[in-house]
This record gives C-alpha cells, sequence and structure tokens, in this order.
C-alpha cells in the first residue's frame, strides 16, 4: 500500500515528531516499502482468530490492596527538566 | 651461613586469572577466600576502560558502587554468610549452596536496566542524563547473590536494531574484527563478555536481541519463558515480548545467572507465578530428547551459509541418542511482518512519554508547550526509533488498525498455536539462530528491511511468547577474511520449559569437546 508525504506529515504530527524535509522524504520511501512488505499477511486466513487476550493468563496474581511505600517527592522529580525540585514546569499555556 | 641470614622469599599464593575461570569457578574460588573479590573487580574495572573502550561496549562504568559491593562480598564471605558448595554439602544446607552463587563475579548489564546511582540511557540522547530512581528486580537480585556490576552496555537505541550501530553513543563492535557488528540490540553485554572483560552479562530480548548477539560471538544466550524473569525497572520497548535475558561463556553459567534472576516478582504484573526446577543439578542428564526440525527455517535461502554447523549439530547430537523428526511451522515465514507490526505499534505507545517533562532531555529555550514536545522528541529520538514510531503511529490510526494491527494480533495467535501443536510431537525444535554469521558495520544501516529479516529465525519465538536458547557450536569461513566466525543453533523448548534447554546445552557443549 503506497503512502502519501502528507500522510507521513500527518502521522508524525499524531506521534509529536517534527520531521524536516528531507526526513519527510526518505521515511515516505521507507515506510512504502515496508508497509509493502505487510502485505504478506493478507493471505492469512484469520478468519474466527482472537487474538490472545492475556499474555500470561491465568498465573497472573493481584496484589493486595495495601499502601505501600513509593518514592519521595525529590527523588520522583529529580529527573524532571525545569521547576525547583518542588513540581514539573511546562512553557506557559495561558495567556497573561 | 646462618638460617635466619638466608632472605626469605615472600609467600606468593596461586591466584589464577580471572578471565579464563567460569563465573561459577569464580564463586567458588571467592567464597573459599582462595581469590580476594576486590582485587577481581579492578582487574575488571581496568579492562573496560581499555578492551570496553575499543570495542565501545560501554556507556557508563559503576566503578564506585562496585568497589561498595566487592567489601561487601569479602565481608560475608569472612562472616560466613556465602559458603563454598563443597563445605555446604557437608552439612546438607541446600539453602547455603545457592548463598552467594554469584559472589564475586563481575558482571554487565545492558543500559536498558534501571541502576541507581548511575544513568540509564537506554543508547539514547533522550536518556543521556537520566538516572533511575529505583533498582530493576534483576538488579536487586544479583547484588544478593554477590554479582558485582561492573558496568551499564552499549545496546542499539531502545534496543531497536539488530546491529548496536543505532546508538547515540557510537556503534559497539566485533571483538574478533572491529569491521563486523557484534550483533544486537544487546551488542555491548555480548562483546563484553566474548572479550573476556566479565563472564556473565544481562542483556534483554524482545525478537533476539540476546540470541543474535550470542551466535554472533560465540556465547550462549537465552530468551526466557515471557513473564519468568521481572521486567520491573526494564524500560519498556514492546511489553508484550519484553524480556530480560542472560549472556554466558558455559552452559552451567548461563543457568546460574538464569536461576539467580528468575522467579516471581509483585512489582511487575505480568510476573509468571510458579515454581522453577533447580536448573545447575539437572545439567547432568541421560535424557534422550525428540527433537523437531522445521523444515521452514531450513528451506529459507540465507540459511546455507550456516548449515554447516546445523548440520554437525543434528549429527553429532543423532549418534548420541537423540532423536529427529520432521516437523512443519508454516507460518514462520510471516513472524517478521508480525513481529514489525507489533513491536513498533507497542512503542509507539511506551515512547509516548519522552516528552521533556518528568525525565530525560528537553529541548533548549521553547515557549511554546507544542512546539517544546515536538522539538524535543525530534531532537531527543534517533533516525530507527523515529522510523519505529511511525511506523507504530500508522498501524494503531484510525483506518488501519484493523488492516495491520488487529490482523498481526490475530497472526501471533497462529504462531502460537503452531508451536504449541509442534511440542505435542517433541520435547524441543532445533533451527539456526542466524541466518549469516556477524556482518559488517554499515551494511545493513541504510536498509531498516534488510535489518528487520537479521530476526526471521528469532522472531516467531519471541511472538509466542516461548523459551529459546543460542548454543555456540562451530565456526564458518568469513566472506572476505580470513576469519572463522562463530554461529549459534538454536533449540526452542515449550512454555517455561528452560530446563530442557540447559540440558540441550549442556550436552552439546561436551559433544563439542
Amino acid at each position: 500500500m503506497p503512502i502519501s508525504k502528507e500522510q507521513v506529515k500527518h502521522i508524525a504530527g499524531l506521534a509529536h515528531l517534527k520531521l524536516t524535509s528531507r526526513e519527510v522524504s526518505r521515511y515516505t520511501k521507507e515506510l512504502a516499502l515496508i508497509l509493502d512488505y505487510f502485505d504478506q499477511l493478507k493471505v492469512v486466513d484469520t478468519e474466527g482468530v482472537e487474538p490472545e487476550k492475556e499474555r500470561v493468563g491465568e498465573a497472573l496474581i493481584l496484589r493486595e490492596d495495601k499502601v505501600g511505600s513509593s518514592l519521595t517527592q525529590t527523588s520522583a522529580l529529580a529527573n524532571a527538566s525545569g521547576g525547583n525540585g518542588e513540581y514539573f514546569s511546562v512553557p506557559r499555556v495561558i495567556d497573561k | 651461613m646462618p638460617l635466619s641470614q638466608i632472605p626469605q622469599i615472600p609467600y606468593i599464593p596461586y591466584m589464577p586469572d580471572y578471565q579464563d575461570m567460569t563465573a561459577c569457578q569464580i564463586a567458588e574460588y571467592v567464597k573459599a577466600g582462595r581469590m580476594s573479590a576486590v582485587d577481581i573487580a579492578r582487574q575488571a574495572l581496568a579492562l573496560a576502560q581499555s578492551e570496553g573502550h575499543n570495542l565501545n561496549a560501554f556507556i557508563t562504568l559503576c566503578e564506585d558502587k562496585a568497589l561498595a559491593q566487592v567489601a561487601t562480598v569479602d565481608k560475608k564471605v569472612r562472616a560466613g554468610e556465602f559458603v563454598a558448595k563443597r563445605a555446604s554439602r557437608r552439612t546438607g544446607n541446600s539453602a547455603e549452596i545457592s548463598a552467594g552463587a554469584l559472589a564475586g563475579v563481575p558482571i554487565a548489564v545492558k543500559d536498558n536496566i534501571s541502576y541507581t546511582g548511575y544513568p540509564t540511557t537506554c543508547g539514547s540522547k533522550m536518556l543521556e542524563t537520566y538516572i533511575p530512581p529505583f533498582d530493576a528486580t534483576v538488579m536487586e537480585r544479583l547484588i544478593d547473590a554477590g554479582a558485582v556490576i561492573i558496568g551499564k552496555t552499549n545496546m542499539d537505541e531502545f534496543a531497536m536494531g539488530s546491529s548496536s550501530e543505532t546508538s547515540y553513543f557510537g556503534p559497539v563492535k566485533h571483538p574478533l574484527d572491529p569491521k563486523l557488528s557484534p550483533g544486537g540490540s544487546s551488542g555491548g553485554s555480548a562483546a563484553a563478555v566474548a572479550r573476556g572483560i566479565v563472564p556473565l552479562a544481562l542483556g534483554s530480548e524482545t525478537g533476539g536481541s540476546v540470541r543474535q548477539p550470542a551466535s554472533f560471538c560465540g556465547l550462549y544466550g537465552l530468551k526466557p519463558t515471557y513473564g519468568a524473569v521481572s521486567r520491573y525497572g526494564l524500560v519498556a520497548y514492546c511489553s508484550s515480548s519484553d524480556v530480560i535475558a542472560p549472556f554466558a561463556r558455559t552452559a552451567e553459567d548461563l543457568a546460574v545467572l538464569y536461576s539467580v534472576i528468575a522467579g516471581h516478582d509483585m512489582r511487575d504484573a505480568t510476573s509468571l507465578a510458579g515454581d522453577h526446577p533447580d536448573y545447575i543439578s539437572c545439567l547432568k542428564t541421560d535424557r534422550k530428547f525428540k527433537i523437531g526440525i522445521p523444515k521452514q527455517y531450513f528451506a529459507w535461502e540465507l540459511s546455507c551459509q550456516v548449515s554447516p554447523v546445523l548440520n554437525q549439530a543434528i549429527e553429532s547430537l543423532e549418534k548420541a541418542g537423540h532423536e529427529f523428526y520432521d516437523i512443519s511451522l508454516p507460518l514462520t515465514n510471516k513472524a517478521i511482518a508480525t513481529h514489525y507490526i507489533i513491536a513498533p505499534a507497542e512503542a509507539s505507545s511506551n515512547l509516548a512519554r519522552f516528552d521533556g517533562v518528568r525525565f530525560g532531555f528537553r529541548t533548549a529555550g521553547e515557549t511554546d508547550l507544542k512546539q517544546m514536545y515536538l522539538r524535543t522528541r525530534s531532537e531527543g529520538f534517533g533516525d530507527e526509533v523515529k522510523r519505529r514510531i511511525m511506523l507504530g503511529t500508522y498501524v494503531l490510526s484510525a483506518g488501519y488498525y484493523d488492516t495491520y494491527y488487529l490482523k498481526a494480533a490475530r497472526v501471533r495467535e497462529l504462531i502460537r498455536r503452531e508451536f504449541e501443536n509442534a511440542f505435542k510431537e517433541v520435547d524441543l525444535i532445533i533451527t539456526p539462530t542466524t541466518p549469516t554469521p556477524a556482518f559488517k558495520l554499515g551494511e545493513k544501516l541504510k536498509d531498516p528491511l534488510a535489518m528487520y529479516l537479521c530476526d526471521v529465525f528469532t522472531v516467531p519465538s519471541s511472538l509466542a511468547g516461548v523459551p529459546a536458547i543460542s548454543v555456540p557450536f562451530g565456526t564458518v569461513p568469513a566472506a572476505d577474511s580470513s576469519l572463522k566466525l562463530p554461529v549459534g543453533v538454536q533449540f526452542i523448548a515449550p512454555y517455561m520449559g528452560e530446563k530442557a534447554l540447559f540440558q540441550i546445552a549442556s550436552i552439546l557443549e561436551h559433544l563439542k569437546e
């Protein structure tokens, strides 16, 4: 299935990626080849086959609903860009 | 001359070189007080700095914590908490036999496994400065067993690649020839073990990222049953296939490392409950296996290069009394398409968390929120990661979900059933691990599809969630040099069938000798 440059730009937008025009051209070509390769699945008869729901099925164990220890605020925020260690910060989104 | 005047010759105890020893031997020597864990760690760190640097195998060395760990190990040995096997067998205390199973053993760990105090980069600019606030469960288990974490190894960015070339920190080089790739995505771990810097390493697998480099570097590599090893602390790529996976130079070492890391963990909701057998004591066996030869894996035109090694393995095993049966796994050639729809789909979702807010890289000086997200992700991710995020987003997007993602999920279920049926007839399945020996750096980098096809023999079992092992068994001549390159033989077992994999690996190891 061919894919257009417009579609590639649309997908990049959905994925929050900003592509250069060179990247758009390259990915358009590469994704077309890869998607073309995926087409071979069309011939597999999957009528009535349901995807596996749980990878580990009945072996799943639920933990007790009990409060346990967790990260401190300092360590949870230590890797955040910006902020002063007490909150996450992002560029302003509300007009002054 | 009176006796007292003869100069004393200092007594130098025989000190074996840890590089020539297996992990089991090192642990025994350390526990018996015949080798110092501190000395071994210092040697390993020095080698990682010199040899490891030449191979670009490590992203970070963990010197401070490694030296603190060895001090603890030596203290536990002196306090009698880690007891040598021979001594503990006499007392018949089985708990003591496993205490300190990896005492003083230097180990390298792939840089997508969380370890406090050092960056966990995933080979990406996005996480170049990210320091995890918690340890992965496997790290806790390694340290409890006395292992010494030497460093974090280089890898394809976010484990997306089969050559360890997509790393932000540059490609890993093959220990036999710097022009070759050691395989990937766990190439740094494989190179570090193959060069003898460490006897053991952890990597991670999604579609062959440990078995393929194990094959290329002449090592033992295990892909455990999905869920058998806790994924807590492993940075997610494709959550329905990801597994933490061990490398070793002998079958026994592999079994020991696996015994240490396997087992249920409440912190991973997909972790398997249930007991594991004693993988070490069952290594020696008289069991004769029924082994299936799937014709689809052997019909592959590419695999003729590695088939002499395969045929030799089959012949040796047949002579030793194991039986071979022709079996059929018709969907084998659909596995790559299936995997490369499902894995990017999950990756596009898993990697959505990298937006420059909570952790990792953030672009400088952007005052608009949306633009900050876009620029952060575009500057922080490399080519292959972007390609897979794009692919994944596409196959999950409106109008294409049924055609691609749902179709692939259904084919995956059929592939799982194919294995289930095959294992009604046979105990194990034998295949090549890879269609070729190690290829040149750069050879496949410009052709994504050619790179994806490297995984053709490892992806089906990853999709099915069943365990598989790559066993080094021989070499084939390199295409354009006088080098002989290792290739692995792969065995696939039913769900939770690791015991049989270690046994067949051990059998083959002895047949090779």
